[in-house]
């Protein structure tokens, strides 16, 4: 007997996984609505400046300079208003904005305000007021407390397994189905570029072994020798992250589709890190962007008839500096943008009370001011999208959260 | 010295000797060995059931002869289908299966119903064949011994002597674990003797290295088959197990060793009764004396391979093979001239006892002095990770192996009998592998504190580059998985 050489699918299945709650709201449905909500964790701090562009702020081009996007740029804004412009890589949520189905949110950002990832995501998933071990996540505790309208798993009483690791968003006591997707992903250029980079410092072996391979790669990427390369070195290229990123969301949309299917769903989708090279017009945050624009795409087209009544909210642990830093990107910063797509939306706005980009005007005299409570937009979506209650939203959701009143009238 | 750096120092050498002897630190350990780290690796080889199993396998016997009637079945299973087919098509003509091919789709199933299979629900995917099962249960019971041991040297010892005797899962899937389990484990820290006689008369290394086809030209199943000798256990047994390959033995001295090792086979497996186990058969033994390295061995059928095989095991080029693949699997590639000096004395003063051997391993100054640059190979690499987030309950044993295989070391599937190579150049080559293989683990596995992992795993021996590393990772996964890719957790 031999046992097959397992592919790469198979020993990378598993990272990025939908967890879908497997009830039906109640409230919402006794109002003839049928909601559908997906929560998207963008894990490694989106830059808000670089996805939406204050363009008409008289500071914006000073402080960006060459990386500041514009609506007269080589590679042009979107137009959202006349104050704002969305990076040229997502047209898709240009789309959806100019049909009033998409709202920005800028100067956005948690409660947190130190810059560590790890604490950060933390925040963000937990929905504590504080860094603090959490066992659960604010979706799964808003879930709880919904008054089920009936059992959505197909097969009637069977209890679904929670996959290894729920991004804490999910965590918590409401039953959870999961599901991962099929496509595989290699580790990211980011994580082969960071140990590079370690091993340049620490051990020249591996550092010339990992350069080799990212030739290699290189090569293969540009069309030659493709046919002896069997096994793709170095990270997976945009093509693989695009396709990877429809596919999570497309079939998170699928699921949420379904009549039978169910009506709430997480997911995270990690690279949004960008300390060196950021590529905010055309590299790497252009490419993720774009990924990320075609996930929407994907979301609305699976959704089918129910995007109508589809709330999709993206949402990152913090924003980034101001300021491009000496390695042209960014490092960690504090508010950035809140991103609603879905037909359910009120959308076609940007929500920002605008702090300005003097530096008296910056966080600490380097970060993006914030100005409007994450919590708030997230409150207003689950209470008017979901009816979720006030008063769970307030203590149970985003505990110690009563004088952050939910925004009101971000779903139609 | 102040009391703080002698406390560092005892930590370093904590670090130091639970990755290069044991499978790496679990959280808390470094500290806790800190005050005698020699004396704890000592200590490992006291522990009463070193070494040993307490799961429940079948024996090699069992094993084979179950996987015999599972090919027989199925062989006769697919018999009786093309039997029944020949049958359908002799009384109907050609005929339609078109609703068998094309059962109606379930109703309402769609992606929710993919979703269940592929993620290891109760109604999952089929189980494995039974092949496949036996060698999965044998994986993760070695697995297990490794992950879960207290500091695993001995678990260590047990991956070397295997990798030393290897055999293939691919030539004899039936008796890969419990070929271990039964000639390796119980020798480890007993004679290199026994272990040696146990290995060359085991089932399955006689199959793997083709002596069950082995007959004297002269003894009377060789003379009534017109058949022979076979070599190539002999030659491997002086070249690989024992002697070392350019000791001096000639192809004289690998022929007379055939011919002494004939009759030693098994019954086969497909016999029910005792299928799969040894049997001395003396009607393959080529009869008469055989000359092995100038020595005389007087015929005394089974009798005159224990012999060969004992004084084998006590030949100076056996102890100096033996010390230095030793010394090149736990310290370096190119290891310490006195340090196989040292083992190689040990091996042949005790009269090759390899508690003995493990004891001036762990004694030799030389053996915590060379510096940390020995790659470890991939499973020890992946057994160390999972032992450090204690994620080997979380992880099912498949993935492991897939794992294992996508790196070049699939468990118990060497290329050659020489089994897996033991430096830096067998494997580094592999290492923007592990990159792929660390992200996907880091995706399965949950790490609160991923600052404090790396302290539980490397203590002193982390550097300041690879802490600033994984504390600016973008995600708690990515931090985990720059963890294990660290230099200080490669090597060792």
């Amino acid at each position: 007997m031999n046992l097959h050489a397992p592919s790469r699918r198979e020993l990378l299945l598993g990272s990025g996984t939908l967890f879908a709650w497997a009830y039906l709201p109640k409230l919402a449905l006794a109002e003839g609505r049928d909601p559908r909500f997906l929560a998207i964790i963008l894990r490694g701090a989106l830059d808000g400046l670089a996805t939406v562009a204050p363009v008409g702020d008289p500071d914006w081009v000073a402080l960006r300079g060459d990386n500041a996007l514009t609506l007269d740029g080589k590679t042009p804004a979107l137009k959202l208003n006349d104050f704002f412009a969305l990076n040229p890589a997502m047209p898709n949520l240009h789309r959806m904005f100019q049909a009033n189905e998409a709202i920005v949110v800028h100067a956005c950002a948690t409660p947190y305000r130190e810059r560590s990832h790890f604490d950060g995501q933390d925040m963000l998933e937990s929905g504590l007021p504080k860094t603090a071990p959490s066992d659960s996540g604010w979706l799964n505790r808003a879930l709880t407390s919904l008054a089920p309208g009936g059992r959505v798993d197909p097969k009637g009483s069977r209890v679904f397994a929670v996959g290894p690791v729920t991004p804490l968003v999910a965590r918590g006591p409401a039953p959870v189905l999961s599901w991962s997707p099929q496509r595989i992903m290699p580790a990211s250029d980011d994580t082969v570029a960071r140990l590079l980079e370690l091993y340049r410092h620490s051990d020249a072996k591996l550092a010339s072994v990992l350069e080799d391979n990212s030739r290699l790669s290189a090569i293969e990427q540009s069309g030659d020798m493709a046919q002896n390369m069997t096994q793709k070195p170095g990270g997976p290229g945009p093509a693989q992250v695009r396709a990877y990123f429809s596919e999570a969301a497309g079939n998170a949309a699928k699921f949420l589709a379904q009549p039978e299917g169910p009506r709430v769903g997480a997911l995270a989708l990690d690279g949004w890190d960008t300390h060196v090279n950021e590529g905010i017009a055309m590299g790497r945050l252009s490419q993720l962007l774009g990924a990320l624009d075609d996930a929407l795409a994907a979301v609305q087209s699976n959704m089918g008839p129910a995007w109508k009544d589809t709330v999709v909210a993206l949402a990152t642990e913090f924003g980034r500096t101001a300021h491009i830093n000496g390695t042209d990107g960014t490092d960690h910063g504090t508010a950035t943008v809140a991103l609603l797509a879905g037909g359910a939306l009120k959308g076609g706005r940007v929500i920002a009370d605008w702090p300005g980009l003097k530096s008296a005007d910056l966080y600490e005299n380097r970060d993006l001011k914030p100005t409007t409570d994450l919590r708030v937009v997230l409150k207003g979506v689950l209470k008017d999208h979901l009816r979720a209650d006030d008063r769970v939203l307030a203590q149970n959701v985003f505990p110690g959260s009563a004088e952050v009143k939910p925004m009101a009238g971000l779903v139609a | 010295m102040t009391a703080n750096s002698k406390a560092v120092l005892g930590q370093e050498a904590a670090a130091l000797g639970l990755h290069r002897f044991g499978f790496g630190p679990v959280g808390g350990q470094i500290a806790a060995l800190a005050a005698d780290p020699r004396g704890a690796l000592l200590a490992d080889l006291d522990r009463p059931s070193a070494g040993q199993f307490a799961a429940n396998l079948p024996s090699s016997g069992e094993s084979a002869r179950a996987v015999s009637d599972f090919q027989a079945e199925r062989t006769a299973q697919q018999k009786l289908a093309l039997r029944a087919q020949k049958l359908v098509e002799a009384d109907n003509g050609p005929t339609n299966f078109d609703c068998k091919k094309d059962p109606p789709a379930a109703p309402c199933a769609a992606p929710a119903a993919q979703n269940e299979t592929a993620n290891q629900q109760p109604k999952g995917p089929a189980p494995p064949p039974l092949p496949q099962q036996l060698l999965l249960d044998e994986a993760k019971a070695r697995f297990d011994a490794a992950t879960t041991a207290n500091i695993g040297f001995v678990e260590r010892l047990v991956w070397f002597w295997s990798n030393h005797f290897c055999i293939s899962a691919d030539k004899i899937v039936a008796m890969a674990g419990p070929y271990e389990r039964e000639a390796i484990r119980p020798h480890v820290l007993g004679r290199f003797g026994d272990l040696l006689q146990a290995v060359e008369s085991h089932p399955a290394m006689l199959f793997y290295l083709d002596n069950v086809e082995s007959m004297g030209a002269e003894s009377i199943a060789g003379i009534n088959r017109d058949k022979g000798l076979n070599e190539n256990l002999a030659r491997e047994t002086l070249e690989l197990h024992t002697l070392g390959v350019r000791s001096g033995y000639t192809q004289a001295d690998v022929t007379s060793f055939a011919n002494v090792l004939t009759g030693w086979t098994w019954i086969n497996p497909d016999q029910p009764d005792r299928g799969g186990e040894f049997i001395f058969n003396k009607r393959l033994h080529e009869p008469g004396d055989q000359i092995v390295l100038g020595k005389h061995y007087p015929d005394t059928g089974m009798a005159q391979g224990r012999a060969v095989l004992a004084d084998l095991s006590r030949h100076p080029a056996t102890a100096q093979h033996i010390a230095q693949k030793l010394a090149q699997h736990f310290v370096a590639d190119e290891p310490p001239p006195a340090l196989v000096v040292k083992l190689a004395k040990t091996f042949n003063d005790t009269g090759g006892n390899l508690k003995e051997v493990a004891k001036t391993l762990i004694t030799a100054d030389e053996s915590w002095t060379a510096q940390r640059q020995k790659l470890k190979p991939p499973a020890e690499w992946i057994a160390g990770a999972l032992r450090l987030t204690g994620a080997q309950a979380a992880i099912p044993i498949g993935p492991i192996m897939n794992a294992q295989a996508a790196l070049g070391e699939p468990l118990w599937r060497p290329p050659a009998p020489n089994g897996y190579a033991d430096t830096e150049a067998a494997w580094i080559d592999g290492v923007p592998r592990r990159i792929d293989i660390a992200n996907q683990f880091a995706a399965r596995v949950r790490v609160a504190d991923p600052l404090a992992l790396l302290d539980s795993g490397l203590g002193p021996l982390v550097s300041s580059d690879t802490r600033q590393t994984v504390a600016r990772a973008e995600t708690r996964n990515q931090a985990l998985a720059l963890l294990v890719m660290a230099p200080e957790f490669l090597r060792r």
